[in-house]
């Protein structure tokens, strides 16, 4: 065997030996699931008012997320809330976008929104749509309650737009 | 409360990879099979007559175990069956390739196939009949009893090579049961500090940094340590007792948190390590041979540690190519197990050393992306023992057979040649495929609970 086929060998194994790894990772890579955390523009952690730019800015870019929603949205109702937001609370500015799926809220780990509240209970409460596509939210046996405005949940409750979910120093709203 | 944190959370689901995994099971079939050609090449100046049988042989293999995993595991981990496929598809050329030596005894890879089949075999058993992990919970502690009868059954056995971890059944060949007794022990691990984990973490006192636990719930870790010191004394087998008490303290630390298991177990292991290696003659020349590899050993020929440096050194970076390097000379008890990793280093040079070892690497990092994504607590401490057990067998060989550490008679996981050693890695595999099976499913849709239909709001439109 001449000594050229014998080097075009040796450097090819290793190179189909490198790609099989490099396969490998990229493998892991489009492997990741769980949630999608997307950071937005316009970060402030200073509690000031905002100029009212900054707030128009931020108004667009959340209305350019709406619009990319949109085609997933036809299906519902006019009228419907779109997303979830936390107002209030160490997740402030939080937002969940609503596709049909259960949001679980609580201190466990495997919650959609981890609550890390004193107040709130491992498994604490959820909001589910219901046939007609209204949101429910329901609490789930919590020891310190859930609250729809002022009133203490002791049933499935649909939720009205805008309405503030309380859990704990946590306020939660349905918002288009 | 301005909004600090604007972010978005949307929840992404885990699809199903098979057809990931048929696209890399078939590229891990046709690498070895390349390897094959090439070995055949470079020693007889032609296409190795068995290539057909052989790849057919192995695609049969990769074939079955992926289509029971498409049946039974639907949701499994898309990288694990193929790594191990082409690390065991490496191994068995790797050992053809040394047979074809006439100085290195008779020829290993038949039998190498044999067991590799076997492997495959329970690998498929414990897929289909091992419906859910939690069911191994239940054998919390007849895995103790079996672990340490599998632990101590050597003890009876005439010793190979200095070390007694084998096993002799007439007729039918030895056992090295150390690589059982590691699989079967993570599930006793796993469910003994399930249930005891909050007592060893926060029973405990403040001393320096450090949380000191108290005396009875150290008791445990003692214990494990005296034994694998006694492994290590009456079996002279380092790499085992490293492998258990390195196991435990892993386990340890993940299901308690603590910083200072580690600083004990290092304390301990090292303290152990310094008085077994000044009193046992066997642990002590290991020692000897891994701080002075050049000193000429007492038969007058090289130490099998400079011996395994001469071959990474005549390797390179590149290495000699597969076939062509002359790993015979490596006049150690076990070229094609011990050693196996120095044959690597010389053919494939420092790169495909490198890519082996990112193999294991990869294995590893999905066996704890398991252990992250798996829901319960059980499944969890499984995983992460399971590849910790891996991983530290890895560090073992490869650690000794590159000079870092004192070389131990340990098996390279499915590249070096023992029946024992493949086939308990091959269920090792099959216990991590259902765990990652059962945490990336997804979720169940709710079903409507049943009382809530009598408080159900109607809505009259």
């Amino acid at each position: 065997m001449s000594e050229l086929t014998l080097t075009v060998m040796r450097l090819g194994f290793l190179a189909v030996l490198w790609l099989f790894v490099i396969v490998a990772v990229q493998v892991i890579r489009s492997d990741l699931f769980g949630t999608r955390v997307t950071q937005r523009a316009g970060r402030r952690g200073d509690g000031q008012p905002r100029p009212p730019q900054q707030r128009q800015q931020q108004a667009a870019v959340a209305a350019a997320q709406d619009r990319r929603q949109q085609p997933q949205n036809n299906r519902q109702r006019r009228g419907a809330p779109t997303k979830l937001v936390v107002a209030e609370g160490s997740l402030a500015g939080t937002t969940v976008a609503l596709q049909g799926q259960t949001i679980t809220l609580g201190r466990a780990h495997d919650s959609t929104i981890v609550l890390d509240d004193d107040y709130a209970s491992s498994r604490h409460a959820r909001i589910y749509p219901d046939r007609d596509g209204q949101w429910i939210v329901e609490d789930l046996g919590s020891t310190n309650g859930t609250y729809l405005d002022r009133n203490r949940l002791t049933t499935p409750t649909p939720v009205p737009l805008g309405a503030p979910i309380r859990i704990g120093k946590t306020v939660i709203e349905l918002r288009k | 409360m301005s909004a600090s944190n604007t972010t978005t959370i949307t929840s992404i689901g885990a699809p199903n990879r098979r057809n990931t995994e048929l696209a890399l099971l078939v590229f891990a079939v046709l690498i070895p099979v390349f390897a094959y050609a090439n070995v055949g090449l470079a020693k007889n100046d032609s296409v190795p007559a068995g290539l057909l049988g052989y790849g057919v042989g192995l695609g049969l293999l990769a074939g079955i175990a992926h289509l029971l995993v498409r049946k039974f595991a639907p949701y499994a981990d898309p990288l694990m069956l193929p790594i191990a496929t082409l690390l065991n598809g490496l191994g068995l050329v790797l050992i053809w390739r040394l047979d074809q030596e006439p100085s290195l005894g008779k020829a290993m890879a038949p039998n190498q196939l044999m067991w590799s089949t076997l492997g495959v075999a329970l690998f498929v058993g414990v897929l289909v009949f091992l419906k859910d992990h939690r069911i191994l919970q239940r054998y919390t502690y007849i895995s103790m009893m079996l672990a340490l009868a599998l632990l101590i059954a050597p003890i009876f056995f005439p010793g190979v090579n200095g070390a007694k971890i084998w096993v002799t059944l007439p007729g039918i060949g030895s056992l090295q049961p150390g690589e059982f007794a590691k699989i079967v022990i993570t599930v006793f691990f796993a469910g003994y500090l399930m249930v005891k984990r909050d007592a060893l973490a926060l029973a405990s006192r403040r001393f320096m940094g450090l949380y000191l636990p108290r005396g009875r719930d150290l008791g445990p870790i003692l214990v494990i340590w005296v034994f694998s010191l006694l492994i290590l004394v009456f079996e002279t087998d380092l790499g085992t007792s490293l492998l258990f008490f390195g196991l435990f303290v892993i386990m340890l630390y993940v299901a308690t948190e603590r910083t200072s298991w580690i600083v004990f177990g290092l304390l301990l292991s090292a303290g152990g390590a310094v008085v077994v290696s000044s009193i046992e003659p066997h642990v002590k020349e290991r020692v000897q041979n891994w701080l002075h590899p050049l000193r000429l050993a007492p038969n007058g020929g090289v130490t099998e540690t400079a011996q395994t440096m001469y071959a990474f050194g005549s390797g390179g970076i590149f290495g000699s190519g597969l076939g062509q390097g002359y790993s015979r000379l490596i006049g150690g008890i076990a070229p094609k197990s011990d050693y196996i990793l120095a044959t690597v280093g010389e053919e494939l040079g420092l790169a495909g050393l490198m890519a082996v070892l990112l193999l294991y690497a990869l294995l590893i990092e999905r066996g704890v992306r398991t252990a992250l994504a798996a829901r319960d607590p059980f499944g969890k401490l499984l995983a992460i023992g399971l590849s910790g057990a891996f991983a530290l067998q890895v560090f073992v060989v490869a650690g000794g057979v590159t000079g870092l550490i004192p070389l131990t008679g340990m098996t390279m996981p499915f590249l070096a040649q023992g029946g024992s050693s493949v086939i308990a890695n091959w269920a090792l595999v099959a216990i991590l495929l259902r765990i990652s099976d059962t945490a990336r499913r997804p979720a169940p849709s709710p079903a409507p609970s049943p009382d809530a239909e009598p408080t159900q709001v109607v809505r009259t439109q």
